[in-house]
């Protein structure tokens, strides 16, 4: 065998003392307990080897083929933003002994990682205002879905109440998730960018186990939770939050205004959107649900000789010892993308958070009023936004169409509402970070009202 | 002994910023005049107040309290915990993968997109399947998936099946994923050869049997060459057959999943195809089906047009719906299909022959130390079994503790749950023959320890930052953040 590879250190001499070792004659002995019958003759039809050469080359050309925001100016948020990235981030989360580490099953050699994550949850604790926050879970998304499962187990009830300000693929997945727990799902419209606080009211009742609301929601529009918050507890339902935490600078912590259950995805805090993933779900419960957390959570403990120490906690939660009793399958999370999160909070600190955000604040509303002055285009909705608000275009006018007019201006648009909402065609999202400078905003606004 | 370390949040100094942030550069309003003062934060975030050198130094120390492949031997059996490529690194950071939006006009990430319909194309051809979603973000989520799909399909036939069957030996969270997609699980006993025990298959299959759960090579690292056999047994009985496909490192391109008669699998990119295990995710789980049961794959699917062009395909009516927001976690999926282009498919065929040479020859010399219960020729992973040193006090998990005095991650201990005292080691295509000897060397000279000095053993460790933890304490009185707000 005469194969080499820059990954293997196996020599014809290893192989052949290993093999003498074993007693066999040939690593072709090694398989004899696969069946002749099922055994794959020849080679698979599948991409074949590059060299590193060929393959950086390769590589290379097929990112080239894609709009990124080093090249293109971005406005588009949706759920994934544009924001600055710190540098120390990547110095950090590139350091192998984060990257190449399993779970932390032995806590003594991982104490790096143990306490990275406490780190975490204590960061999310204090953004959410929550008491207890899990090791983080899938992506912000599928944390809303295991939210909804959560508050099904814990009042015993099969109706999940969710609003349609929610994140559309965080709904189809709450759908999804539902069909296989038998759960119904009751989905609420909406008014002014809102939900409806009049159809929640009415759809609320003894069999709801949760309302599902997200602040800023997909609109970008701020929640009245306190509003929200008296509907559910009324008839001993969950008020699940999903939340942007970047957004958490500026607005009320969930926790303060009832929440029982806060959610949210963690791209915000120095994640690359790379077509969406990986993110990184965050999962905050009020202390009586402590036990009912899905996923991992670390805890602060002591050695044999007093020295504070982390672990892997509350594991009987888990399906390794619970198995089918489990009301959850997660396993492996986002930990390393967590490490992102919270280098990034380490960085902000407490005046950095705040700053960012007013940062957005301030420049999404400049740039709604740019746009909203330009020809035809209008603002629909009056309720308060964070960093991302609803543009109406002129009658006539196709999102997809304007965006692949911006798109050969340098810029990438904004959602096209009509994709997930038919009554909002002709309707587009934009948002606005605090990497946007004014000239930039300016030039959109500008080509954005010579397109339309 | 290190000392304690301090948390970054213990480290705050009012004053202290580690941010750089652009002055605003648009005329500004109190945020009170954009959002009622109702809906304003009452009290700032309590985050700490430091400078960029404490950052840099904090996390750089806990880096050097945790333990990653790169600093040594890493034989986790069941996570396959191979060299992490550093080109794998270098492509997904590329900014024409790591700064793209999946929202973007689908003429604007074309790349991206043959990127996914390649790799799409080249884990079928792996696992003999026909056809793949790359949407699941975990080997756990992609369990759930196939088995949505699953339910999917016998519903689509008018059929009620409740009941997902799996061996004593699969993972744990083959049952859980069955539970949380609706269905109950019966758990079957293996044979005395670590086997499934056709019998006991027999008597749980029935009209009410969605499907069987298997990983083969086992979790006891044994190839069920029975599987033709098992296969039939469930497909007569109307259910399909799973494959947890944990265990994949040890068959590719020697046999397939597709062709031992499985209609669904689960990969875990994070295995098999290399990308890191960042200290618990991110993964990805891609899953791949036959053909009856491609209507069902989670929407969208990438797919190709006539004139080369790629797209997302939503028209899928009889789909179990989304199960991942966006297209899965792509910037894994870049590294999985760096990875596969490193070798091809004759490379990926010798990863898995060295892999499981490797492991035998493990299993061959450390088989005078340790009881192994299941002898033979193994996978890519092999069984051990502790109890002969219970004789001195001595129970695995001490040995694994001894083993970090000697700069070795221990192996998986107490699973599978069905051999007693259980030491689980792979070791991977990726480690040499002297990193194999060093290791069973200091197996060896472990077990001779527990005979001769066994406190030695069950007081390890010695060199490490904390010593034993109280792990009761934790769960007892949970600690679960530092309170700082």
């Amino acid at each position: 065998m005469s194969y080499k590879h820059r990954y293997i250190p196996m020599t014809e001499q290893d192989e052949a003392e290993m093999l003498q070792t074993i007693g066999a004659q040939t690593i072709e002995d090694l398989f004899r307990d696969i069946p002749a019958s099922i055994r794959y003759r020849g080679t698979l039809p599948m991409s074949s080897a590059l060299d590193e050469q060929e393959l950086l080359k390769h590589m290379k050309e097929l990112a080239g083929r894609n709009a990124d925001n080093e090249r293109f100016i971005s406005f588009l948020g949706a759920g994934l933003y544009d924001h600055h990235i710190p540098v120390v981030i990547n110095h950090i989360i590139s350091r192998s002994e984060f990257y190449t580490a399993y779970t932390p099953y032995q806590p003594e050699i991982s104490q790096g990682e143990l306490q990275a994550i406490f780190e975490f949850q204590s960061y999310i604790c204090e953004l959410t205002g929550m008491a207890v926050a899990n090791a983080s879970m899938y992506d912000g998304a599928t944390a809303l879905a295991e939210a909804g499962a959560l508050a099904s187990a814990a009042t015993r009830r099969k109706q999940v109440v969710i609003s349609r300000t929610v994140h559309p693929e965080a709904r189809e997945i709450m759908h999804t998730t539902a069909r296989g727990l038998g759960l119904e799902v009751v989905e609420i419209g909406y008014a002014g960018g809102v939900t409806d606080l009049e159809q929640l009211q009415s759809a609320v009742s003894d069999q709801t186990a949760a309302v599902i609301v997200q602040s800023p929601n997909f609109f970008g529009c701020v929640e009245d939770i306190t509003a929200i918050e008296p509907i559910v507890h009324a008839r001993k339902g969950l008020l699940v939050v999903s939340m942007n935490p970047m957004a958490m600078g500026l607005l009320e912590a969930p926790g303060r205004l009832g929440a029982d259950i806060v959610v949210g995805d963690a791209q915000p805090l120095g994640i690359p959107a790379s077509l969406g993933g990986p993110t990184c779900g965050f999962f905050a419960v009020a202390e009586p649900l402590m036990r009912r957390m899905p996923g991992r959570i670390v805890g602060q403990t002591v050695d044999r000789d007093g020295k504070r120490g982390f672990v892997l906690t509350l594991q009987a939660r888990e399906q390794h010892i619970r198995r089918e009793k489990a009301t959850s399958n997660i396993c492996s999370n986002q930990a390393l993308l967590a490490l992102c999160a919270s280098v990034y909070l380490s960085t902000m600190g407490k005046a950095g958070i705040l700053e960012a955000a007013n940062l957005n604040l301030q420049k999404a509303h400049y740039a709604a009023s740019a746009i909203g002055s330009q020809s035809g285009c209008t603002l629909p909705f009056p309720s308060p936004f964070f960093n991302e608000f609803v543009v109406k275009l002129p009658d006539g006018a196709s999102a997809a169409e304007l965006n692949r007019g911006l798109l050969a201006s340098g810029f990438i648009g904004g959602y096209d509402l009509g994709e997930t909402y038919p009554e909002l065609a002709g309707h587009m999202l934009v948002a606005v970070t605090e990497k946007r400078t004014k000239a930039e905003i300016d030039q959109f606004a500008n080509r954005l009202g010579e397109l339309v | 002994m290190k000392p304690e370390k301090a948390l970054i949040f213990e480290m705050s100094r009012p004053g202290r910023v580690a941010y750089s942030l652009p002055a605003c550069d648009v005329p500004e309003s109190a945020p009170a005049d954009y959002i009622p003062a109702s809906m304003l934060r009452s009290k700032p975030a309590e985050l700490p107040e430091v400078y960029e050198v404490d950052v840099i130094r904090h996390y750089t120390e806990l880096s050097r309290r945790n333990f990653g492949i790169d600093n040594g031997f890493y034989p986790l059996g069941s996570c396959t915990m191979k060299y992490n490529p550093k080109i794998n690194e270098n492509t997904a950071r590329f900014a024409g993968f790591a700064g793209i939006h999946p929202y973007q006009p689908v003429e604007s990430i074309q790349g991206a997109l043959e990127l996914l319909y390649t790799l799409q194309n080249d884990l079928a051809a792996l696992t003999g399947m026909d056809q793949v979603t790359l949407q699941p973000a975990a080997g756990a989520h992609g369990e759930w998936t196939g088995l949505m799909m699953i339910r999917a399909y016998h519903e689509s036939r008018g059929e009620k099946r409740t009941k997902v069957i799996v061996p004593d030996s699969s993972h744990g969270t083959n049952p859980a994923s069955a539970t949380v997609a609706g269905f109950e699980t019966i758990t079957i006993t293996s044979n005395e050869r670590g086997h499934v025990d056709l019998d006991a298959l027999r008597a749980a299959v029935g009209p009410d049997t969605a499907a069987l759960m298997l990983t083969n090579p086992s979790t006891l690292g044994l190839f069920e060459e029975q599987i033709e056999e098992i296969a039939a047994i469930i497909h007569k009985a109307g259910g399909l057959l799973y494959y947890d496909g944990a265990n994949s490192n040890a068959i590719m391109g020697i046999t397939r999943p597709g062709d031992m008669g499985f209609d669904v699998v689960h990969l875990n990119l994070h295995k098999t195809m290399s990308t890191p295990h960042g200290g618990g995710g991110p993964g990805a789980g891609p899953v791949g089906v036959k053909s009856r049961l491609i209507p069902f794959l989670p929407k969208p699917v990438v797919a190709k047009r006539e004139d080369g062009t790629f797209y997302f395909d939503f028209d899928r009516p009889a789909s179990i719906g989304r199960v991942k927001a966006y297209y899965g976690n792509f910037g894994i999926l870049v590294r999985a299909y760096t990875y596969i282009r490193t070798y091809g498919p004759e490379g990926l065929r010798r990863v898995s022959e060295c892999a499981v040479l490797n492991a035998n020859y493990m299993m061959r010399r450390l088989s005078n130390a340790y009881e192994i219960p299941y002898p033979g020729v193994c996978k890519h992973e092999f069984v051990m079994s502790g109890r002969g040193l219970k004789r001195y006090g001595v129970r695995t998990l001490d040995v694994a503790k001894r083993l970090l005095d000697f700069g070795y991650h221990p192996p998986t201990i107490y699973f599978p749950l069905n051999v007693e005292e259980c030491i689980m080691i792979e070791p991977t295509e990726t480690e040499s023959k002297e990193t194999l000897d060093a290791f069973v060397d200091t197996m060896i000279s472990i077990a001779k320890e527990a005979e001769e000095t066994p406190e030695v053993v069950l007081n390890a460790p010695y060199d490490t930052v904390v010593r034993r933890l109280d792990e009761t304490q934790a769960a007892r009185k949970p600690v679960l953040n530092c309170s700082c707000g």
